[in-house]
């Protein structure tokens, strides 16, 4: 018997609305349509009425956890529209405020992630290390989320030389607790159990649906703008790219883990190599033209592109986030797998998550529906792990 | 492969068909070619070269017509290869590259439904972001309405 089981738009788990609509046998996925336009807000449109200064904030608004990736790729669209290359200092900021960014993000995934499967305790953990990072943000920055700090040329805070031994000594605490989380999930069998060939992504698939990011490099792409078309500081620093090849939703969070070491290894570079200089150019005008700009957002690359006509507002500005296209390849990562794994499948990609109130399941046969409560079906995926917990002996 | 030899690959295979070969910087390139000759440009990106792709922006530009950019790299080298099209009003249509890329299936959705593009054998050419009862005609990123 064929059902269909709609998730969406608006769903407990994911922090943006998302409409899936499940097509299952029994209790597996046979196909998955997506629909999304739920939250669309226009900001391509209203960046035709921006100055562009006004833009930098107005796409700091798209993203509410990677607040800071829309800025990076925006400032990188304007700099290489106007060909201006900003301060060594300013370049190193900038490189700072994204790789925190990156690890309170996949932080926030991976407990998520936990919650998904029940294990609650990996999500408060989680959380609560995320504060350090918050907390860092907030002393640097003046703002836990939407830090405000990138203009093209330039920043706009200086990040203050006594301020630095204190982020160092918050990196130290946050080191431990990082291979706390390394332990949790890779040597953990019943995470193993849950998530290993799980909602597998192959290679020649990540290729044909073009998925960036933390969706693409644990299936053997190995892309990262951050190495590919060096931005900011990235160029000067030394850092590995993590590439898995398994591709299932075990790869997808060794990968997110592995990334945090990364990014404290960056971190720790640019608060070395960071000198004393000026932080801002000043500019007042760009000329006309077009420029491409592109950040690695926690989520995968970010893409804009700006047309100008030489006035104060960009004539045409376009804007790819890494979801656009890692929620796509979820039609081919979900078909095959238990009703239980599909909220683990579609959160695995990070998807800039959305809230549904509930789910409804339509039996095609007979057309009956049947409402059943979002928390339902979380309790499917975490009934399953209680079930793998019990025939372990756990 | 380096940027060097694709660049030569591209030459020698598409010299005649290539309109205007634009570098911004030594990472940026736009090519612009004819609206017929899109898919097969395309397949040999993303099938002989290897390339990926990024996006596609469309906008109504003020000279009256449609232009199209397709954006492409070439995993771990840094530039950006920019394919441009420019396509006619008040029916502005062209081939889609979703049966090649299944990438592109969403953004042609999308440009169709802002910009009011045809894009021809598209599987599923529902709205994308736009909803379902929009008005038929009607496309926000039209200068002309």
């Amino acid at each position: 018997m064929s059902e269909i089981i709609p998730i969406g738009p608006y769903h407990p788990l994911q922090e943006e609305p998302e409409f899936f609509r499940l097509h299952v046998e029994g209790e597996t996925v046979t196909r998955l349509d997506i629909e999304i336009g739920y939250n669309h807000r226009g900001i391509e449109k209203l960046a035709e009425s921006k100055s562009w200064d006004q833009v930098v904030f107005l796409v700091e608004r798209i993203c509410g956890i990677c607040s800071t990736s829309h800025p990076a790729a925006s400032i990188n669209a304007m700099e290489d529209l106007g060909g201006i290359e900003a301060p060594e200092r300013a370049q190193y900021i900038r490189t700072v405020i994204c790789e925190l960014e990156r690890i309170h993000s996949h932080l926030l995934w991976l407990g998520l992630a936990g919650h998904f499967i029940g294990y609650n305790t990996v999500w408060m953990w989680a959380w609560k290390y995320r504060e350090i990072v918050c907390d860092i943000c907030e002393k640097v920055t003046g703002n836990r989320q939407s830090y405000a700090m990138f203009k093209a040329g330039g920043v706009r805070r200086d990040i203050l030389d006594e301020d630095i031994p204190w982020i160092r000594k918050s990196l130290d605490k946050l080191k431990p607790a990082l291979d706390m989380f390394k332990g949790a999930v890779i040597d953990d069998p019943v995470i193993h159990a849950r998530t290993k060939g799980v909602g597998v992504l192959t290679t020649r698939q990540a290729k044909d649906f073009c998925v960036v990011g933390p969706t693409a490099r644990p299936s053997g792409v190995a892309i990262d703008v951050r190495k590919d078309d060096p931005y900011f500081a990235y160029g000067w620093l030394d850092w590995d790219i993590v590439v898995l090849q398994e591709g299932d939703v075990f790869a997808k969070a060794v990968c997110r883990v592995l990334e945090m070491y990364e990014s404290v290894k960056i971190l720790e570079q640019c608060l070395d190599k960071m000198k004393p200089g000026i932080v801002d150019l000043k500019i007042k005008e760009l000329p006309a033209g077009e420029g491409i700009g592109r950040a690695e957002a926690p989520r995968g690359e970010v893409y804009h592109y700006c047309l100008s006509d030489g006035s104060n507002y960009p004539a045409r500005y376009k804007v790819r986030a890494p979801s656009y296209v890692n929620i796509f390849s979820n039609e081919v990562a979900c078909v095959g797998q238990e009703v239980a794994d599909a909220a683990l499948v579609l959160a695995a990609v990070d998807p800039c998550y959305c809230c549904t109130e509930r789910v409804i399941m339509v039996d095609d046969a007979t057309g009956n529906e049947k409402t059943i409560k979002g928390s339902d079906l979380v309790k499917l995926s975490q009934d399953k792990t209680k079930r793998i917990q019990k025939s372990l002996g756990l | 492969m380096t940027w060097k030899n694709i660049e030569k690959m591209i030459h020698e295979s598409w010299d005649k068909k290539i309109q205007k070969w634009y570098a911004h910087n030594a990472n940026r390139i736009y090519v612009d070619i004819d609206p017929k000759d899109l898919v097969a440009f395309s397949r040999f990106l993303f099938e002989d070269l290897q390339a990926r792709f990024i996006i596609a922006s469309g906008v109504d530009t003020p000279r009256g017509v449609i232009e199209i950019v397709y954006h492409f790299d070439f995993y771990q080298l840094p530039v950006v290869f920019s394919l441009r099209i420019c396509l006619k009003k008040p029916k502005p249509e062209v081939e889609s590259l979703a049966g090649i890329i299944k990438g592109t299936e969403w953004i042609e959705r999308e440009i169709n439904e802002l910009l009011g593009v045809t894009f021809n054998n598209h599987p599923d050419m529902r709205h994308l972001i736009l909803p379902d009862d929009w008005p038929e005609g009607n496309y926000p990123l039209r200068r002309d309405q």
